[in-house]
């Protein structure tokens, strides 16, 4: 089929016939439902694309932090802990990958714990380790390598590149990314289903109107037509208002802040708000597969 | 309108518009039809008699293609019935009109969108077929019925719009399956002379009844063979009628 032929058909089954369309009965349930399902169905495909898409940003955003820092922590008596920090600073200026290395302040190791054990801890009273940050160039250290050198000249340095908290972290956002589109296609198999059931109950209910149009010559493809383009544009109009609830939905959550983490970041960012325009017209595919299917089989076992 | 006047009857003349060769037809185990041959020749008019149950609507359903015989062969236009697709079964239901008693419309629809049905179905433009449609449902009676729903119509204006819509698409047959089964005589009469009409405008019409007063009515205006199904054959009657 050339795109031109592909273009016509589509434009006729957009623009219909509206004697054609007034054959099949309206049908108050099966309409309702078809409306229903897509209508609901939309509004949790958008939900779950934004889970997915919100998931991929916030993997990313730990992938990127996690991977960029390390920390090494030394833990050395109190009268060595300078020479060790001192020592420990000098191997990692001279390690390469490595872009800049600091030791916290102690206000800033005060901070780090004070969610723990509030404002007021004696932290120079503590046995506390010393933290030191260090950044990574772009094409990163060699891990095992640095802990070596530290082992040899700090004894009481490890160094901890995160990997241990990054890769179950990473792991867990990617399964809740292919869990969200999981869901996704859960729901579009479910509309289908739905739709199925609502085209096959229109199409029992409407056995007389087939016998009639088969009587005076009405080809299959001609019925098929006639609740194929009904229970399509019904998918289509559901589909359009659980999307404009669903988009409405999320406007409507707090704005996206470092505190509220994953929660409060569900939703869509720039470009990805083109999306939700996609669901319609996807809802409308599945009802127009769906529905010629049903109609293809029925039509073919009835007599 | 003149049903009539396709001219498609003059292209058929000469060929057997459908033929029934050694057919049989059973259902639930038994055989309903045996041994049955007949040719409808083009512009012939016949009447099937029989008492009820002996298989005249099936016979009916198997001229037109809605059911397949169990065993023989029916051609309708010189194409073997179990060649056709449903695509070509449709093609050939445009060039049989079929009455039935029930009638079978679309409550939904007004009489006059009933009629233009096989128009609408065949693809033709409505807007053109608009004077042909009014000339038809002048024909049979029914203009000032035109927008009313099935359900509100007698049994004798439904059989009429039933034929009415039977022939829009000019047929070279016309089937009709018990058409005044449930109507009064005069309106019986009344349909029988827009058969007659069509069978002299050059249609093969064929009526399934068993009221041999309309047979013998008709005969008087028309040259008709009689058949008759009768121990699940069929035989040609008439003297007696």
């Amino acid at each position: 089929m050339t795109p031109q032929t592909t273009r016509a058909r589509l434009t006729d089954f957009l623009m219909g016939d509206r004697q054609a369309d007034r054959v099949v009965p309206p049908t108050g349930f099966t309409a309702q439902l078809t409306l229903f399902a897509a209508g609901a169905m939309a509004f949790l495909a958008i939900f779950a694309l934004a889970l997915s898409l919100a998931t991929g940003r916030l993997a990313d955003r730990w992938g990127d932090e996690l991977a960029r820092a390390s920390t090494v922590r030394i833990t050395a008596p109190a009268e060595q802990m300078a020479a060790q920090t001192e020592a420990a600073l000098r191997v990692l200026e001279t390690s390469s990958g490595v872009a800049s290395a600091r030791a916290l302040s102690q206000a800033e190791q005060q901070a780090l714990l004070e969610p723990w054990f509030g404002p007021d801890l004696p932290l120079d009273t503590l046995p506390v380790p010393q933290l030191i940050e260090v950044i990574e160039t772009a094409e990163g250290f060699d891990p095992e390598g640095l802990r070596l050198r530290l082992a040899a000249e700090v004894p009481g340095a490890v160094l901890d590149d995160h990997t241990r908290w990054r890769e179950p972290l990473a792991r867990a956002a990617a399964r809740l990314r292919l869990l969200g589109w999981v869901s996704l296609g859960l729901i579009g198999a479910a509309m289908a289903a739905m739709i199925t059931l609502a085209a096959n109950a229109a199409l029992s209910a409407n056995a007389q109107v087939i016998r009639v149009l088969r009587l005076v010559g009405a080809r299959d493809s001609y019925i098929a037509r006639a609740f194929v383009r009904r229970f399509t544009l019904r998918a289509l109009g559901g589909a359009t208002v659980g999307t404009v609830l669903a988009c409405a939905g999320i406007l409507m959550l707090p704005p996206a802040q470092a505190e509220g983490g994953f929660l409060t970041g569900l939703g869509f960012r720039g470009w990805q708000w083109l999306w939700p325009l996609a669901v319609p017209p996807l809802a409308a595919i599945v009802a127009f597969v769906a529905t010629r299917t049903a109609a293809r089989k029925t039509l073919g076992e009835m007599s | 309108m003149s049903p009539g006047a396709s001219g498609q009857t003059a292209e058929i003349l000469g060929a057997r518009v459908i033929e029934l060769e050694n057919v049989a037809y059973s259902y639930g185990g038994g055989e309903l039809l045996s041994d049955i041959s007949l040719k409808l020749e083009p512009g012939s008019f016949h009447f099937l008699t029989g008492p009820s149950g002996a298989g005249k609507t099936t016979l009916m359903k198997l001229c037109y293609g809605a059911l397949l015989p169990t065993a023989g062969q029916v051609r309708l236009f010189d194409a073997e019935v179990r060649a056709l697709d449903r695509d070509d079964v449709a093609l050939i239901r445009r060039r049989i009109g079929v009455v039935h008693q029930d009638c079978q419309f679309l409550d939904h629809l007004p009489v006059a969108e009933n009629v233009s049905l096989p128009l609408m179905v065949s693809g033709r433009d409505l807007l053109a077929e608009g004077p042909n449609l009014k000339e038809l449902m002048n024909w049979v009676g029914l203009t000032a019925r035109a927008n009313a729903l099935p359900p509100e119509l007698s049994g004798g204006e439904r059989q009429r719009a039933a034929l009415a819509r039977a022939v829009i698409l000019s047929p070279e047959v016309v089937l009709a399956d018990e058409p005044t089964g449930n109507i009064d005589w005069e309106m019986s009469q009344r349909l029988l002379r827009l058969l007659v009409e069509l069978n002299r405008m050059g249609k093969t019409i064929m009526i399934a009844t068993h009221d041999l007063a309309l047979i013998r009515a008709a005969k008087a205006h028309v040259q008709a063979r009689v058949l008759r199904i009768s121990n699940r054959r069929l035989q040609l009657a008439g003297a007696d009628l």
